[in-house]
C-alpha cells in the first residue's frame, strides 16, 4: 500500500525553544484513518503543522504526499497543499468572505471551471445543513456552523489527505455528528486519508482506524 | 461597512497627498507667473557718459534682455523756460546717456549685485541705478510665500505619510489573515494578494477622481481667480489631462507600494 506520510527520526521545535517532537518514526497508509491524541500541549498540534509544511522539522525527515517537507521550496508546497484539506481549531474562515465563497477558496486555488466549481459548493452546503446560510458571513454563523463550513472547505477539492486539528472541540452533538459523518464519508467513498488530531476519539465510527497517542515527545501506535 | 471603511480611510490619505502635491504646482505656477510679471515691470537704468551701442550693453550679461536709451527730450522740456537756447544746446551735447535694461527674468539679489559690478566695469558707464532695496525686499516677500506654502506642503505631506503608515497596519492585520489562510490552501503569492493589489488600484482611482473634481471645480471658482486676478497672474489651476495623469500616477504609485509593503513583510503564521 502507498503511503502518503513518511516521517524518520522526525523532531520538531518552535524557533529558539525546546524540541516538542523528538525524533519520532511513523507512517501513513494511503486511504486509511488515523486519531492522534495526548494531553494538552503535547505537541499534536505542531505535528499536525509541520504535515502541512508550516513547520519545517528541526531535525531528521518528514515526507508527504511525495514531498520532503525539509528545504520544501514555496512552489512545490504549494502544490502540496492544494492536494490537501485543513480543518482548523478555530476555523481559519476569510470573515469579509460568505460562506459559499469560503468553500469556493481551494476550488478557485485549484482552478476549477465556475459551474464546477458552484455544483460542488451547492453539494457541499447540502451536506452540512447550511444551504439556506450560503450568502451569510462566518461572524453571523455559530460555532458549530462555522466548523461545517471550514469542514465542507477543506472536502471541496477532493484532497488525498485531510489534517483535521480538533475538528469537534467545543462543538454541540448535532455539529460533531456532522462532522464525523462527513470524514468517514471521505474516508470510505473516496478513500481519502484522514488524519485527525483530537483529546477524545468518537464511540461510534464506522471505519477502522490507526491511533497514535503521544507522550513526552514521542509518537506511539495504540492500535 | 468594515470594507467601506476601508476604502474610505485610503481614499482619504490618497486625497491629501494628491491635495499637497497640486496646491504646491498651483502655488509654484503662481510665484512663476509673479516673477515673470515682476521681471517685466523690472528695469536697471544705466548712465554713460557717451552713447554705447544696445548690442555692446546686452554683451556684458545675458541676463539683459532689452536695451533701450532713454528720450532727454522730456527733462530739457521741463527746463526750456529757464536757460537760454545756445545752453540748452551745449547742455543737450554734454548730458549723460541715460538707458533702460530689461531682464530676461527676475533676478535674485546675488544677480542683482552681479549684474551692478559688470556694468560698472564698463569704461564709459558711470552709474547703474538698481532700484536693490524695493527689489530686495519684493524678493524676500516673495521667497517667504513660497517657504511658507512649501511647508504647508510639506507638512500635509507628513501628515498623509503617517496617515498612510497606520493605515498599513490596520491592512497588514486585515490582510494578512486572508493571505495566511489562502496560503495554507495552496495559493501563489500573485493569487492571495490580487483582492489587495485590487483594493489599492480601485482605491487609487477613487481619490484621483475625488482630486479631478475638488481641483475641476476650484479651477473655475470666482474666488480663486479673483484672487489670481488682484495680484495680476493669469494660470492654469488644473490641467485637466497633464496635471490629473500626474495625480493619478502618484495615487497608483503610493497605493501599490503600500500593498507591495503588505505582500513583502507578509509572513505565514506558525
Amino acid at each position: 500500500m502507498d503511503k502518503v506520510i513518511i516521517a524518520e527520526k522526525l523532531s520538531l521545535a518552535y524557533s529558539d525553544e525546546e524540541t516538542i517532537i523528538n525524533g519520532v518514526n511513523f507512517s501513513v497508509d494511503a486511504g486509511s484513518f488515523v486519531f492522534i491524541t495526548g494531553a494538552s500541549g503535547s505537541g499534536k498540534s505542531t505535528l499536525l503543522k509541520s504535515l502541512y509544511g508550516a513547520l519545517k522539522p528541526q531535525q531528521g525527515s518528514l515526507i508527504v504526499g511525495g514531498v520532503e517537507i525539509n528545504g520544501v521550496s514555496n512552489k512545490k508546497l504549494n502544490f502540496l497543499r492544494r492536494h490537501i484539506g485543513i480543518v482548523f481549531q478555530d476555523y481559519k474562515l476569510i470573515k469579509e468572505w460568505t460562506i459559499e465563497k469560503n468553500i469556493m477558496l481551494p476550488l478557485i486555488i485549484n482552478g476549477y471551471e465556475k459551474n464546477v466549481t458552484q455544483n460542488q459548493v451547492d453539494s457541499l452546503l447540502k451536506h452540512v445543513r447550511l444551504k439556506h446560510q450560503a450568502g451569510k458571513y462566518p461572524l453571523e454563523l455559530s460555532g458549530g456552523e462555522q466548523q461545517r463550513v471550514a469542514m465542507a472547505r477543506a472536502l471541496s477539492h477532493n484532497p488525498i489527505l485531510i489534517l483535521a486539528d480538533e475538528p469537534t472541540g467545543n462543538l454541540d452533538d448535532y455539529s460533531s455528528g456532522l462532522i464525523w459523518n462527513l470524514l468517514e464519508g471521505a474516508n470510505k467513498q473516496l478513500n481519502t486519508t484522514v488524519i485527525v488530531v483530537t483529546h477524545h476519539i468518537p464511540e461510534t465510527m464506522s471505519v477502522d482506524y490507526k491511533h497514535f497517542h503521544i507522550e513526552y515527545g514521542s509518537l506511539n501506535a495504540v492500535n | 461597512m468594515q470594507s467601506i471603511k476601508n476604502h474610505i480611510s485610503l481614499v482619504v490619505a490618497l486625497v491629501s497627498i494628491l491635495f499637497s502635491i497640486q496646491v504646491f504646482t498651483i502655488v509654484d505656477r503662481s510665484i512663476n507667473a509673479y516673477k515673470e510679471n515682476l521681471a517685466d515691470n523690472y528695469s536697471v537704468i544705466v548712465v554713460s557718459e557717451l552713447s554705447i551701442k544696445n548690442d555692446e550693453i546686452k554683451k556684458i550679461s545675458p541676463l539683459i534682455d532689452k536695451v533701450l536709451e532713454l528720450n532727454p527730450e522730456s527733462v530739457i522740456k521741463k527746463l526750456n523756460t529757464q536757460i537760454d537756447k545756445k545752453n540748452l544746446e551745449l547742455l543737450k551735447v554734454t548730458l549723460p546717456k541715460f538707458y533702460r535694461l530689461n531682464l530676461k527674468h527676475f533676478p535674485s539679489p546675488d544677480e542683482i549685485k552681479l549684474l551692478t559690478k559688470k556694468l560698472l566695469a564698463h569704461t564709459l558707464i558711470t552709474k547703474v541705478e538698481n532700484f536693490a532695496s524695493n527689489h530686495d525686499s519684493t524678493f524676500k516677500m516673495l521667497l517667504l510665500f513660497k517657504d511658507v506654502i512649501s511647508v504647508f506642503a510639506v507638512s500635509v505631506f507628513i501628515v498623509t505619510i503617517l496617515l498612510i503608515l497606520k493605515e498599513l497596519r490596520i491592512w497588514q492585520f486585515t490582510h494578512n489573515e486572508r493571505m495566511s489562510i489562502m496560503g495554507l490552501f495552496g495559493a501563489p503569492m500573485w493569487l492571495s494578494s490580487a483582492v489587495l493589489f485590487r483594493l489599492a488600484i480601485v482605491d487609487a482611482i477613487i481619490s484621483s477622481i475625488v482630486a479631478f473634481i475638488l481641483f475641476s471645480y476650484l479651477s473655475t471658482s470666482i474666488w480663486i481667480v479673483q484672487q489670481l486676478n488682484n495680484i495680476g497672474i493669469n494660470i492654469v489651476v488644473f490641467d485637466k489631462l497633464n496635471d490629473f495623469l500626474i495625480l493619478f500616477a502618484v495615487a497608483i504609485f503610493s497605493s501599490v507600494l503600500l500593498a507591495l509593503l503588505i505582500v513583502v513583510g507578509h509572513k505565514e503564521e506558525v
